[in-house]
């Protein structure tokens, strides 16, 4: 029984310490100087981490503007409220969908990379040489795919959305006969630029940092071996999807939480 | 060095995309540039109970947007809700004033907006008047009280 | 001893978790010369060489190189000082989004405000002298065990150190690499004058080429010598390690109950 309960403190006290370690870290990453051809290892993670997750992202886009187009409509229809499916999809899209899909894709695809690339640099010892040359790995590995993340993933919420915005389009206008016009127009009048797509672009520059932080210190703390490296990736994804749900619901409290 | 050229132009994409998404989304998707042209006259209105009006809301005559709400607020001398729109100054001085203004919703349970429908008098509204007659929002809950109490008649 | 020396290890407490990997060590890095330091797997010896590097911090104890003591060191001294020094990984530690090339020209770049051409020339002389001038584009992912071996040494000596560690430079070679290897330890250490301290089990390969031993097991060190003097060396645990000789100190079996009584035992026994 003492013993249960001497783990339970035990395994408190190591996730404490982690989090202690995780905040430093991110910490020292953020607030270094950049290295020299710092801007060129910035370029080369934004391509890594963003360019690269353009493909799923557009992809999944629009299957989801699709199918919330064909979904919506059926229920909307029912009310005699079908030109109501523009607004129904963007908002939808715009202040949830995307954000959070997006942000789930790229911990999936970008995040478990870059825990993977940085935990094998640790394990084949790229990261102590580096070190043992001069060279602060914060500085050099770690800030440049923190901020590319940080950028990358606004960029990709915004292209889910207009994907999937075109998506509902291409079933809601061209496949189901909603009026093309109403479309649009209703969902300029209720979808507020500031209120709704400005408040998802922030909701996703909250995302990028915290996925890309639990990615590139997963990479970086882990036990140097394969079956840490595989641990740490499946950790990253686990620890970065749930943060982003937990987060949302957060946000979406605060944002939304007193409209109408 | 070959490669780099290739990444620098992808990533320029990437973001030159990201930036044309978000453009997208102000101007198409959120009707950003449909916003309030740069000269405007203001007016305002009480109303007994505004419903659902939310400021921001449009302004409308014969469904045509002129307008917008900018500011609702309960008025202290007379109990009631006094809402204040600006309007496209090119009407400025066009609008009767025995004007009524209304409180519509759009669609069946869609939001609320202002409707405003001219008179015939021969004075017209200027910047800072008020409208005088006014019709409050259809509260639905009002209307099925009204309903059932006629119905036990 | 009589050279001057240019490491030395003072005391050196260690442990990582609950076990002790040091209990009081006491080393003598002789300048200009090959010092091997050897022991059973597991008894921390690159640890040893991370704490020389100044990467771990020891719970007691001094390390000194060349007369400053490294963990005292502020960080721009830390910095220049490791100018002097020059690692090389049991594995390479080859940066890999850089190619053979830049992989050697990178401490030139951190340490130096060199041109370009400069930086060139240099690059490719080391590449030379290791024997993968010619290698210089490919990608370390595109490189034997070997080669890799040899572009990290390459660039361990870019900045022509005074120092240089080597965390088992041999292991898991094989023979063509290993002589090769062997070769230009030796080869770049006279050619530049260095002190080199490596860490191996390898005992044949090290022993040709050392010029001192240190045999560390336990925490501490068990003993140290020349390889001749620790060829002949009496005490049962060196004979052991050095000869190595499957039984003795360190036993064969692990401990079990006596083998006939074990077989001869009724079912359940000894289970």
């Amino acid at each position: 029984m003492t013993g249960h309960i001497a783990a339970l403190g035990r395994a408190t006290l190591d996730t404490l310490s982690s989090i202690g370690r995780a905040g430093l870290f991110l910490v020292q990453s953020i607030f270094c100087l950049p290295p020299r051809e710092g801007f060129h290892l910035w370029l080369r993670q934004m391509h890594f981490v963003g360019v690269m997750s353009v493909a799923i992202v557009l992809v999944s886009g629009l299957f989801i503007g699709m199918v919330l187009a064909l979904q919506g409509f059926t229920i909307l229809v029912s009310f005699g409220a079908d030109e109501a499916l523009g607004q129904m999809v963007a908002l939808s899209l715009v202040r949830e969908l995307a954000p959070v899909v997006a942000a789930l894709l790229f911990a999936g695809r970008a995040g478990s990379a870059l825990t993977a690339e940085i935990g094998l640099m640790k394990a084949t010892e790229q990261l102590t040489s580096m070190e043992m040359i001069g060279v602060d790995p914060l500085r050099r590995i770690v800030a440049p795919r923190l901020w590319a993340g940080f950028v990358s993933l606004p960029i990709l919420t915004v292209l889910f959305g207009v994907v999937g915005i075109w998506g509902g389009y291409l079933v809601g206008v061209d496949w189901l006969g909603v009026y093309k016009g109403s479309y649009w127009s209703n969902m300029q009048d209720s979808v507020n630029f500031v209120d709704d797509v400005l408040n998802g672009v922030v909701k996703s520059l909250v995302f990028g940092l915290v996925v890309t932080w639990i990615a590139v210190f997963q990479g970086y703390d882990l036990i140097p071996t394969s079956e840490g490296i595989s641990r740490a990736t499946t950790r990253t994804v686990v620890y970065a999807s749930l943060a982003v749900l937990g987060l949302d619901f957060v946000l979406t409290a605060l944002m939304f939480g007193d409209l109408g | 060095m070959k490669r780099n050229k290739f990444l620098e132009l992808g990533v320029g994409i990437f973001m030159l995309a990201g930036i044309l998404g978000l453009v997208f989304l102000g101007l198409r998707v959120s009707g950003l540039g449909v916003g309030m042209p740069n000269d405007t006259f203001t007016l305002s209105a009480n109303f007994a109970n505004i419903g659902g009006l939310r400021p921001q809301a449009k302004v409308t005559m014969s469904g045509v947007r002129i307008g917008e709400v900018t500011d609702i607020q309960l008025d202290p001398k007379w109990f009631d809700a006094k809402v204040t729109m600006q309007l496209d100054s090119k009407y400025d001085g066009k609008l009767s004033n025995d004007t009524t203004a209304a409180i519509l919703t759009s669609g069946l349970l869609g939001e609320q907006y202002i409707g405003l429908t001219v008179g015939g008098a021969p004075d017209m509204l200027r910047d800072g008047d008020v409208i005088h007659d006014t019709q409050q929002a259809l509260v639905l809950e009002e209307l099925i009280q009204k309903f059932v109490s006629n119905m036990a008649k | 001893m009589n050279d001057p020396i240019m490491v030395e290890v003072k005391d050196l407490h260690f442990s990582r978790g609950n076990t002790d990997v040091f209990r009081g060590v006491d080393l003598q890095i002789p300048l200009g010369k090959i010092t091997a330091i050897m022991g059973p797997s597991g008894t921390g010896k690159t640890t040893l060489l991370k704490l020389i590097g100044g990467q771990l911090v020891p719970d007691r104890g001094q390390i000194l190189i060349d007369g400053q003591d490294v963990h005292q060191l502020p960080r721009r001294s830390l910095f220049t000082l490791r100018r002097r020094m020059g690692m090389l990984f049991q594995s390479g530690a080859l940066f890999s989004d850089l190619d053979v090339f830049e992989n050697v020209a990178f401490p030139l770049r951190v340490h130096t405000e060199l041109p370009n051409a400069m930086i060139r020339d240099i690059v490719l002389m080391k590449l030379q002298a290791v024997g993968l001038r010619g290698a210089r584009h490919l990608m370390p992912s595109e490189l034997s065990g070997g080669m890799a071996r040899r572009v990290a040494l390459a660039r361990a000596v870019a900045l022509d150190p005074e120092l240089v560690l080597y965390d088992e430079p041999f292991a898991g070679q094989d023979p063509i690499s290993m002589g090769v290897l062997v070769q230009l330890v030796k080869k770049v250490n006279q050619a530049l004058g260095l002190t080199a301290v490596m860490v191996s089990h390898d005992i044949k390969e090290t022993l040709s080429i050392a010029d001192y031993v240190y045999i560390i097991a336990d925490g501490q060190v068990m003993a140290h010598g020349t390889p001749q003097t620790l060829n002949v060396n009496e005490d049962a645990h060196v004979k052991q390690f050095v000869h190595g000789e499957p039984d003795g100190p360190v036993p064969f079996h692990y401990p079990a109950p006596d083998f006939f009584d074990d077989i001869l035992a009724p079912a359940g026994q000894f289970s």
